[in-house]
């Protein structure tokens, strides 16, 4: 007698509906998958998983209402997921206010404004006002680099310029260092950027940044376009190799 | 020693008000115009990319954000140190007169219209551009159109009437189109016939207000605004020339980058707006007016024909120069005369549809300093960057800051003959209010005017003790 094979694809429900992934995917890829709406920020498609804006925060019901990160979640079988209800609406719109009383976010004179991924989260949960008072730290702008502009007024620690520096140039000029409230991200050991040894004045962290915090040096109010169609071209070309 | 407070000041942009110190017969010893809000730009802007600065500053007023962020943007090619293309230069100019226009428009016709054509002594209540509507339709509705027509030139070029990320470090974002320079110039012909129509009726009743005109800001002082290279009223770039109140020059033209050789700034306890005087004569006594009445005593000509033909008028209203700054209002209706005209002929320009309208460069030079003319006079803005290219230091002398001495003195002018210290009346407040009302003070970032909204006059005898008390709102 053989024992039963176990079965890699697993199946589960989402908003009610059944639907079935592989164990290795996570809740955000079946969401993706079957075009069901879950707010990201440090999530980008190419990279590797950081979980650090919990923005894709669900519910599972069958874990006691737990809430997880989507992407950071495997999917298992028989689990029982909630994208969006009151509770994680509201949850998601404090996220959100919290990264901007956070920081200094004031769209309306930022280089990235209109092509902002927190200001476009923002307009599409609903996040019409900041409960939270803003901290108003005085963080010093960077502009020793000859052609790009590190603005840490406006970081949001998504880290995705930590991982694209690492895992796609390999050039690892990224880090973050303090914790909390002090986390701040660093080039080399702390080093004025325009000195970095490491940096390759590539530019994909710049492009790669989800808000205005990393921009290209002259870029007046709202001119600061991104583009990273580069991650997905870059991911086919090495596959392609191997 | 009784105070009179009018606070809020009412029909002009921004937060002030108005003491007037009588003496124990009632008479008035002394009067001042207060600016009461604060703002900061010049410190919170430390520490941000210079390139930053014309969509930041664009944020200091509602009104004449387009000023701001040119002067701003002026100032950025300074420190780029380089050469806007010409194009680039043609277009900055007409949105900086477009915007002049509706500045204008809002100031003649929303503001002060309600004076002249409801009357001075007319009820508060009353003396509003919305009784404008029902009494005179016809005059309320060219206000409008008027006002559209400046800020559709803004919009259809810089992309929106309201702070447009249009004016940049070098240049304009965008060039442009063949389509909206054909909307602009169709629109053309009706705001030459409103203005056409408005200026007579305007010079009717101008004979009504003989005492007003005798009184409003009417003395000896020096004039200041901007000439180009044949001595023509330029709003945008040129010399800054100097006239006294005979007509004689002072300062033929110098370099507004050298503006710090000639204006001195001085300060006073009880206003948050600083005194700029004429340094070589010191203050109080280089006291000087801006804004289109200064620029219309300065300038040699307009420099387009329908503008210059009024221009010959308005010099026969006075020997020399005009003194009386009731005319702020006759020079603003020619110089929308002359924004009209004056877009006209730019968009006629053959390059005007050229693309290459911007120039790039890194910073070239740690100052610098941009000048332009605002609606209400000349605007200085002065950065110094540090060595990244942060603004390091910044100084900023807004159109209305010039006119600070003269607006005191003016208010002060109007008190003593208006004004009978044991009984207030409405024709009083309301005249002390006009006068300023003449310079278009722009106090604030906001477009809200801040109409009869709780205007506060106390009579206050020596103890203390309130004697009088008119209270709107």
């Amino acid at each position: 007698m053989t024992a039963p094979t176990r079965s890699h694809i697993k199946t589960l429900k989402i908003d009610g509906k059944d639907y079935s992934g592989h164990e290795e995917e996570t809740i955000l890829d079946i969401a993706r998958q079957n075009d069901l709406f879950l707010p990201t920020l440090c999530q980008i498609d190419g990279l590797s998983v950081a979980g650090a804006c919990r923005l894709c925060l669900v519910e599972v019901k069958t874990w006691n209402n737990r809430l997880v990160p989507a992407c950071t979640t495997h999917v298992e079988e028989g689990i029982e997921v909630l994208t969006h209800s009151e509770r994680i609406d509201n949850y998601r719109r404090m996220i959100l206010e919290l990264l901007f009383s956070e920081g200094n976010h004031v769209c309306a004179v930022c280089v990235s404004n209109g092509n902002c991924e927190l200001q476009a989260l923002a307009q599409k949960l609903g996040m019409d006002h900041v409960r939270f008072p803003n901290l108003r730290p005085v963080r010093v702008v960077d502009m020793t680099h000859d052609r790009f502009v590190l603005d840490r007024n406006r970081c949001v620690l998504c880290a995705r310029c930590v991982r694209v520096c690492d895992e796609i140039e390999g050039a690892h000029t990224w880090d973050i260092t303090g914790r909390g409230i002090d986390a701040r991200i660093i080039s080399d050991l702390d080093t004025p950027w325009g000195s970095s040894d490491t940096c390759t004045r590539c530019g994909k962290c710049v492009n790669i940044y989800p808000v205005g915090a990393l921009v290209e040096k002259g870029s007046a109010i709202g001119e600061m376009v991104k583009h990273h169609d580069f991650l997905e071209y870059i991911a086919e070309m090495r596959e392609a190799r191997e | 020693m009784t105070t009179i407070t009018i606070d809020p000041v009412t029909r002009i942009e921004g937060h002030s008000k108005i003491t007037i110190m009588l003496g124990d017969d009632g008479s008035v010893q002394d009067a001042r115009f207060h600016v009461t809000q604060y703002r900061g730009f010049e410190k919170f802007i430390e520490g941000r990319p210079f390139y930053e600065m014309p969509g930041i500053m664009g944020r200091i007023c509602g009104i004449c954000t387009i000023s701001h962020s040119m002067a701003s943007a002026k100032a950025c090619d300074e420190i780029m140190a380089v050469r806007i293309p010409p194009t680039g230069k043609k277009l900055r100019q007409i949105v900086n007169l477009g915007s002049i226009l509706q500045s204008h428009a809002l100031s003649f016709f929303y503001l002060s219209s309600p004076d002249f054509l409801l009357g001075m002594e007319s009820a508060q209540e009353k003396r509003n551009i919305f009784t404008l509507a029902q009494t005179h339709p016809e005059i309320a509705r060219d206000g409008v159109r008027m006002r559209q027509f400046g800020q559709q030139v803004i919009e259809w070029i810089a992309g929106k009437r309201l702070h447009p990320d249009w004016i940049v470090p070098g240049g304009a974002a965008e060039p442009l189109t063949a389509e909206v320079r054909d909307r602009i110039l169709q629109a053309v012909p009706e705001a030459l016939t409103i203005l056409t129509r408005t200026l007579p009726w305007y010079k009717r009743i101008m004979d009504e207000y003989a005492q007003e005109i005798r009184t409003f800001g009417n003395f000896p002082s020096m004039f200041m605004g901007m000439v180009d290279r044949r001595g023509n009223l330029d709003l945008y770039d040129g010399s800054l020339r100097l006239v006294d109140e005979r007509g004689k020059r002072v300062e033929e033209g110098f370099d507004p980058l050298a503006y710090a050789d000639y204006i001195g700034e001085a300060v006073e306890p009880w206003s948050y707006t600083k005194f700029p005087y004429y340094k070589p004569m010191g203050y109080p006594e280089g006291m000087y007016r801006v804004g289109p009445l200064a620029r219309l005593n300065v300038v040699d000509a307009c420099g387009t024909p329908r503008a210059d033909q009024e221009l010959t008028e308005f010099r026969q209203l006075d020997r020399n120069v005009v003194l009386s700054s009731f005319h702020f209002h006759y020079a603003r209706l020619i110089e929308m005369l002359y924004c009209v005209e004056k877009i006209e002929q730019l968009l006629n320009d053959p390059d005007i549809l050229d693309p290459q309208v911007r120039a790039h460069a890194s910073p070239n030079s740690r100052e610098g300093v941009g000048v332009t003319e605002a609606p209400r006079g000349t605007l200085i803005h002065h950065y110094k960057i540090d060595r990244q290219g942060r603004i390091a230091w910044a100084n900023m002398i807004v159109s209305t800051t010039h006119n600070n001495l003269a607006m005191n003195r003016a208010v002060k002018q109007v008190a003593t003959r208006y004004v009978n210290g044991t009984n207030l009346t409405e024709g009083m407040l309301n005249r002390v209010e006009a006068v300023i009302r003449t310079f278009d003070p722009c106090l604030s970032c906001s477009t809200h005017a801040q109409n009869d909204l709780a205007l506060h006059v106390q009579l206050i005898d020596p103890a203390g003790k309130v004697l009088d008390e008119a209270v709107r709102g």
